[in-house]
């Protein structure tokens, strides 16, 4: 069904005069090998493969002033069936004045400022099956005023529509032992997936501070699980409840230092909790004037939730250690390797990101992620066999 | 006797007078330098705001091409260094990264990069002076605004270069951080315009030599170069940048180099 959607946009999109309009984009293929068996035999052994296709088209009034941007994304996967699935990542008309600009329509939006949480960017639901580390997000519809004067950017946002997290599904890794029923979702509010949501964000740079102030009123991306039993099977159904979150993100920038915070506050039916991420990232560029700068990263991750009555963060109290180095090259070769520890128990998950240019319009990204040492009280205990490792090709056009 | 003191004195003086000539040449020449330094930079103010097409060809040792294409944007401001928004085209997978940088006369730029896969604006470090911008040949302090500030100078000589006079100018970083320990610059006398600059690195060893070629005057007074040609002497690297479609005083402010700008960068 959602690649007859997708060929009918596609269709439509070629359809209409192109004439001074900008076509780009990427098409990927992504092959996944995992060493060790799946804790449930119906889940994809060994090897697995995909493709991605997202396609972007500008279109451009004005002098810029109105412009157009729609993004289509369409993956393809041989075992999940769940991952195999069509999002409309931006589709949004902006307008651009001297002191305001506004954007209708779905976009995606990042705030904060730390590496291995995400706490403060709340307006974007995770796209779960295209990536495990929460960066991959669905389009959210909305409308986005913007106010810029010399006292910083004010940000307005009303959130109209809900969008459901997505879960690998029964052949699919990174699952849980019990399944998710992503179709009988449940919600706090009565309109369910209708409720209108709003957010509002300032931002402003002072001197070597970079700072954001956001508030978020509505329904939570990060549901909690409630077991239900039907037709002989027990499953998980998601809940999404009402909240209230406020969040701060700083950055503090001087020599090869960025030191960075993100904290937040959040209030829901049951419980007020307080969860921040905080660290540095110091650069030693150029290395004996090799062109590489090598950077290290340290994050403390801290959460105080009651993790039975709330959806569950996997960091509250652990320790991010990395390195990123950027060799410069002609190939833009890149390398990010990372470890998020819990001190206490042991448990690591382990990553480790690359990419590099082949010539003008391809890029080879290589990714190994690890689970070890997981201990059962950890939330991706359920993925302590799903250690994995990952090359994707992508060619732009 | 007296005479004879008299000459020994004057025997003792000869020195020190060899000397303080030295040091008066040397402070005449230091002074020189940034005069001439400060006249090339007087004769480039005013042009408010402009915008460029680039297009950079790398080639290695064997003379493999690759290139890159962007567009440069930049606003002078009164009193401190510009600021610029450069928009990546080419290669694709760069396309619409976007670096805004507020370069200040003096103490570190202030930069951010906007990498448009995350929808993500970070503020980056500024202590990466020496390192190459996109793979290149040129440093980021090649690209980055030259503010008089940046350097101090000594004249060195008045030389023809291919039959244009020249005033030859050293210059030295002032960051510590910088590649090079000096740079010899060629400008014309004339235009006040650079033509040639050989760089040293750490070591005083001769690295690179940048050449300016094919200068267009735009609104009746500033010069831009449509090409330069950087050459690595240690690697055999070079690269080429090639400037198109110059547009100066296109009303650019402030909003054109601000964070939200490089979210809307195309």
């Amino acid at each position: 069904m959602q690649i007859k959607k997708f060929l009918f946009l596609l269709i439509f999109l070629f359809s209409i005069n192109i004439s001074a309009q900008e076509l780009s984009g990427l098409i990927a293929t992504e092959s996944r090998l995992f060493p060790e068996s799946p804790l449930n035999d119906k889940q994809v052994g060994t090897y697995n493969l995909s493709f991605s296709f997202k396609p972007e088209l500008y279109y451009e009034l004005d002098n810029g002033d109105h412009s157009f941007l729609f993004v289509p994304f369409l993956r393809w996967d041989l075992n999940d069936e769940e991952r195999t699935h069509f999002d409309i990542r931006e589709l949004f008309w902006l307008y651009y004045s001297n002191d305001y600009e506004i954007r209708v329509g779905i976009r995606k939006v990042f705030w904060g400022v730390t590496e291995s949480s995400h706490l403060v960017d709340v307006i974007n639901q995770t796209d779960f099956v295209e990536d495990i580390d929460g960066e991959q997000k669905l389009g959210q519809p909305m409308i986005n005023f913007a106010y810029i004067q010399d006292w910083g950017t004010l940000d307005l946002f009303v959130l109209p529509y809900f969008r459901e997290r997505t879960f690998a599904g029964e052949e699919g890794r990174f699952r849980f032992p019990l399944l998710i029923d992503t179709d009988n979702e449940l919600y706090e509010s009565e309109d369910d997936k209708n409720h209108l949501d709003f957010a509002a964000r300032y931002t402003n740079t002072f001197g070597d501070f970079d700072v954001g102030i956001s508030h978020f009123v509505g329904t939570s991306r990060e549901p909690r699980f409630i077991p239900a039993f039907s037709q002989g099977v027990t499953r998980l159904v998601p809940f999404y409840d009402l909240i209230n979150q406020t969040g701060i993100d700083i950055q503090y920038t001087t020599g090869g230092w960025l030191w960075k915070f993100e904290g937040i506050t959040r209030h829901s039916r049951a419980q007020r909790f307080f969860a921040f991420t905080g660290g540095f990232e110091y650069t030693f560029p150029d290395i004996n004037g090799s062109g590489i700068d090598v950077g290290v990263i340290t994050e403390y991750l801290f959460d105080d939730r009651d993790q039975q009555n709330l959806p569950s963060n996997p960091f509250d109290n652990h320790i991010f250690i990395g390195s990123r180095l950027a060799f410069n090259d002609v190939q833009s070769t890149d390398l990010l390797v990372g470890s998020v520890i819990n001190h206490e128990t042991g448990s690591m998950f382990l990553n480790l990101e690359g990419s590099r240019r082949i010539g003008e319009s391809f890029k080879l990204n290589l990714r190994i992620r690890g689970f070890a040492n997981i201990d059962e009280e950890e939330l991706f205990y359920g993925f302590r066999k799903d250690s994995y490792s990952q090359v994707e090709l992508e060619w732009y056009f | 006797m007296k005479h004879v003191k008299f000459l020994f004195s004057l025997i003792l003086l000869i020195p020190v007078l060899i000397i303080s000539n030295e040091i008066y040449d040397q402070t005449a020449n230091e002074a020189r330098g940034l005069e001439i330094a400060k006249e090339v930079d007087v004769r480039d103010t005013g042009f408010n705001n402009s915008v460029v097409e680039l297009e950079m060809i790398l080639r290695n040792k064997q003379g493999q091409e690759s290139r890159r294409e962007m567009r440069n944007k930049t606003l002078e401001v009164d009193g401190d260094g510009d600021k610029s928004l450069v928009i990546f085209d080419k290669p694709r997978d760069v396309k619409g990264t976007a670096f805004l940088s507020f370069t200040h006369k003096e103490g570190p730029d202030d930069q951010w990069l906007y990498l448009p896969a995350l929808k993500r604006v970070k503020r980056i470090a500024s202590n990466n002076k020496s390192g190459p911008f996109m793979g290149s040949e040129f440093a980021y302090e090649d690209i980055s605004s030259q503010e008089v500030e940046k350097y101090t100078y000594k004249f060195i000589k008045e030389e023809q270069l291919n039959g244009i006079d020249c005033y030859i100018v050293e210059r030295y970083p002032v960051d510590k951080k910088s590649g090079y320990t000096r740079q010899v610059v060629w400008y014309d006398q004339v235009k006040y315009i650079p033509h040639k600059i050989i760089f040293y690195d750490r070591k005083n060893d001769l690295l690179k030599t940048l050449t300016y070629h094919d200068y267009e005057q735009y609104l009746d007074k500033y010069w831009r170069a449509s090409k330069f040609e950087m050459v690595n002497h240690q690697t055999n690297k070079s690269t080429d940048l090639l400037f198109k479609d110059y547009k100066f005083q296109i009303g650019l402010t402030d909003r054109d180099f601000d964070k939200n700008s490089l979210k809307r960068a195309r």
